[in-house]
């Protein structure tokens, strides 16, 4: 009955008898059908029409995103929602949010593949690349809340002429090098592994300008067996550097907050719960974009539900300890019989940001236990929906986080309330356009689904299917 | 296949690789050259004065004290500059005829102050005070250098913060007894027993109070 259902949802595809779906891969895949389906879509020279209509969309957010930064740089930040006590608004809302969303990636390039773990094949290019381009977008907020801007460089401890240091002490330094890190082993781990693809592209171009364009890249990439030899070493080295800085990156973003002394900041609990929310975030980023490219550039036969249903479980897991967060975050408060940290939490859930709260519980803790079931898990539509769900969520999260315990802290003469102005939504969907425009490159110009690890499945189909 | 690259290929992807490093190396190099030198921080660069006004000649060769010019020096946070009528105590009587100071004459004449191209111009954001420093025990060549030895006035110090935290965080390198501030000739004391000494009978407050944002940025 149940196999009968999913079934008749994806066709062709196997389900396990508790209602997984096993395949990797669907069946009667050969190198050159692997080749030829990932390898032609940045060599074609025309493109699908939603992806023009995507583009040009993104693009037109890009355009006010640069609209915006050019008069935040006029005007300077008084143009935003902020201001005492509510100091960080929307800026570091959003730098959380992307830099959670970057999480995905380097999860599923590196913790994975160190972890034997096979359904990354057909998802990592996508998610590191989104994780590149998330971490843009989560870079440029911090600089864009500098009153100076132009002075961002002094962020870094280099020779200078004033004779004082980068405040050392201060975890907003700390996130400087954890951003920069992450971003550079990202890159690097990302390039690494385009590169026998690249090599593939560049075998199969049709025209010479494209030969040579992909050929410069393919660092003149032969197949050999010495190449592949430093070449898987040289990957998991990448992959054992990039490991930790899953872990260490957002712990360093949440300490931000926690080192800080004001309720519903200072808090223990906060690096894990901000790693466990930033795995959430990432993996629902990267469902709202797989889902859609795969239906697109008809992918289905190489992202197979499985790798959905992994994605959904991974989510309703890192679901599971953000919601323990919430609900420590909670009990804490209670516990601690502070009377500040009383009075944030009850501000928080009952005070005039209240209906964000619930709305968060909504976004994050509700709805994502519907994944529960497998025939959700299963249906790209319905994922869909849980991970915007989640995403939006998350940005709520870092919200609630941000504003809702400055608002009222110590000093009741002192309580503001903060109201975004419209040029606070436009830098938030404006860096949507920022990402997506890159990410529509990226889907136009690059193989986007590694080619090489495909074949590999290709080659050894136990691999590729759960018994 | 036919070959997509030539042989050369090889070399200029190395070139390329080490000449983009070397090349990002030298632009920081070169950039730090620039900020350090006197292009930027005109360290020992002579302005164009309305009158060639030589501190060698009237501080070296005719021993005139800082403080007969330089009047507020001792109480103010700005040293002062000579009205013309201060010139004019000596220069009505010698020199009197000479053409080169003609603009002096004009000056007096018009009763309008003579128009100096500033040499030592602090940021407007930095809080600067002549008279702690003299009280403290900070002479004036410390910072202005052997002025008694300057045809056309100079800076002899970057005035950069660096150079105002490097005493800033250790006052005891420079501090010179009161009766010292003007001596030009002074050299820095090696006795630190002494600078001790000193510190303590200034009242300067070595506990870090000195390196406070808020010291100089007010």
């Amino acid at each position: 009955m149940k196999d009968a259902e999913a079934k008749s949802i994806i066709p062709d595809s196997k389900i396990s008898p508790l209602g997984y779906p096993t395949n990797l891969l669907e069946p009667g895949q050969t190198y050159e059908s692997v080749n030829r389906t990932i390898a032609e879509i940045p060599l074609r020279l025309s493109a699908p029409k939603s992806w023009w209509i995507g583009a040009i969309i993104a693009f037109l957010l890009l355009m006010m995103f640069l609209f915006a930064i050019a008069w935040l740089f006029i005007k300077g930040i008084g143009v935003w929602g902020v201001n005492i006590p509510v100091a960080w608004g929307f800026a570091i809302v959003n730098f959380v949010w992307w830099v959670g969303i970057a999480h995905a990636g380097t999860f599923i390039s590196a913790i994975l593949l160190l972890l034997f773990q096979h359904w990354r094949t057909a998802i990592n290019r996508f998610t590191e690349a989104m994780t590149l381009f998330a971490v843009s977008c989560a870079g440029l907020m911090p600089l864009l809340h500098l009153g100076r801007p132009w002075v961002f460089y002094w962020l870094f401890p280099y020779p200078e002429t004033m004779g004082v240091w980068p405040q050392f002490r201060s975890p907003l330094v700390w996130d400087v090098f954890a951003v920069g890190t992450y971003f550079t082993v990202s890159l690097l781990f990302w390039y690494l592994g385009l590169v026998p693809d690249l090599a593939t592209v560049r075998d199969r171009a049709p025209r010479l300008w494209q030969k040579k364009i992909y050929g410069i890249f393919a660092l003149g990439w032969r197949n050999s067996a010495a190449h592949w030899q430093r070449h898987q070493i040289a990957y998991l080295l990448l992959a054992g550097l990039a490991t930790p800085l899953v872990l260490s990156v957002h712990s360093v973003v949440s300490l931000d907050f926690a080192v800080a002394i004001v309720p519903g900041w200072h808090s223990t609990i906060f690096p894990p719960y901000f790693v466990a929310g930033a795995i959430y975030s990432g993996f629902a980023m990267s469902l709202n974009i797989i889902i859609p490219v795969r239906k697109v550039y008809h992918l289905e036969h190489l992202i197979t539900p499985r790798y959905l249903n992994n994605m959904a479980n991974i989510m309703l897991v890192n679901g599971m300890i953000v919601a323990y967060g919430y609900f420590i975050e909670a009990f804490m408060a209670y516990y601690s019989g502070d009377i500040f940290e009383r009075y944030m939490m009850f501000n928080r859930a009952f005070g005039p940001y209240g209906w964000i709260f619930w709305s968060l519980m909504l976004c994050n803790v509700l709805v994502p236990q519907t994944l529960w079931s497998a025939r959700i898990r299963r249906n790209p539509l319905t994922l869909f929906i849980v991970a915007l769900f989640i995403n939006i969520g998350m940005w709520i999260e870092r919200f609630v986080i941000v504003v809702t315990s400055l608002n009222r802290d110590f000093t009741p003469s002192a309580w503001a309330m903060f109201f975004p102005t419209r040029w606070d939504w436009m830098i938030l969907f404006g860096s949507v356009g920022l990402f997506l425009t890159l990410l529509f490159l990226f889907v136009r110009l690059v193989p986007m689904i590694s080619i090489s690890e495909t074949r590999e499945l290709v080659a050894e189909p136990q691999r590729a299917n759960v018994p | 296949m036919a070959q997509l690259f030539p042989p050369k290929a090889n070399v200029h992807a190395r070139v390329i690789i080490v000449g983009v490093t070397v090349l990002t190396c030298c632009a920081g190099w070169a950039t730090s050259e620039i900020y350090w030198s006197p292009y930027t921080t005109y360290v020992g660069v002579a302005f164009n004065q309305p009158v060639p006004f030589s501190h060698k000649h009237h501080v070296g060769d005719d021993g005139i004290d800082c403080r007969y010019c330089h009047t507020g020096v001792e109480k103010s946070a700005f040293a002062g500059l000579p009205s013309t009528d201060t010139c004019m105590t000596c220069h009505s009587q010698i020199w009197k005829d000479a053409p080169m100071l003609a603009p002096v004459r004009e000056s007096l004449a018009a009763n309008r102050p003579l128009q100096w191209n500033r040499v030592h111009d602090l940021p407007d954001y930095v809080y600067f005070d002549h008279s702690i420093h003299v009280a403290k025990g900070i002479g004036c060549s410390t910072c202005h250098g052997r002025i008694d030895r300057m045809p056309l006035t100079q800076k002899t110090q970057t005035l950069y913060m660096k150079w105002c935290l490097d005493c800033h965080r250790a006052p005891q390198k420079y501090i010179r007894p009161r009766d010292k501030i003007y001596d030009l000739a002074w050299q820095a004391n090696t006795d630190s027993q002494e600078a001790e000494q000193l510190i303590a009978r200034y009242h300067v407050d070595v506990s870090g109070r000195l390196t406070n944002c808020s010291t100089c940025h007010r």
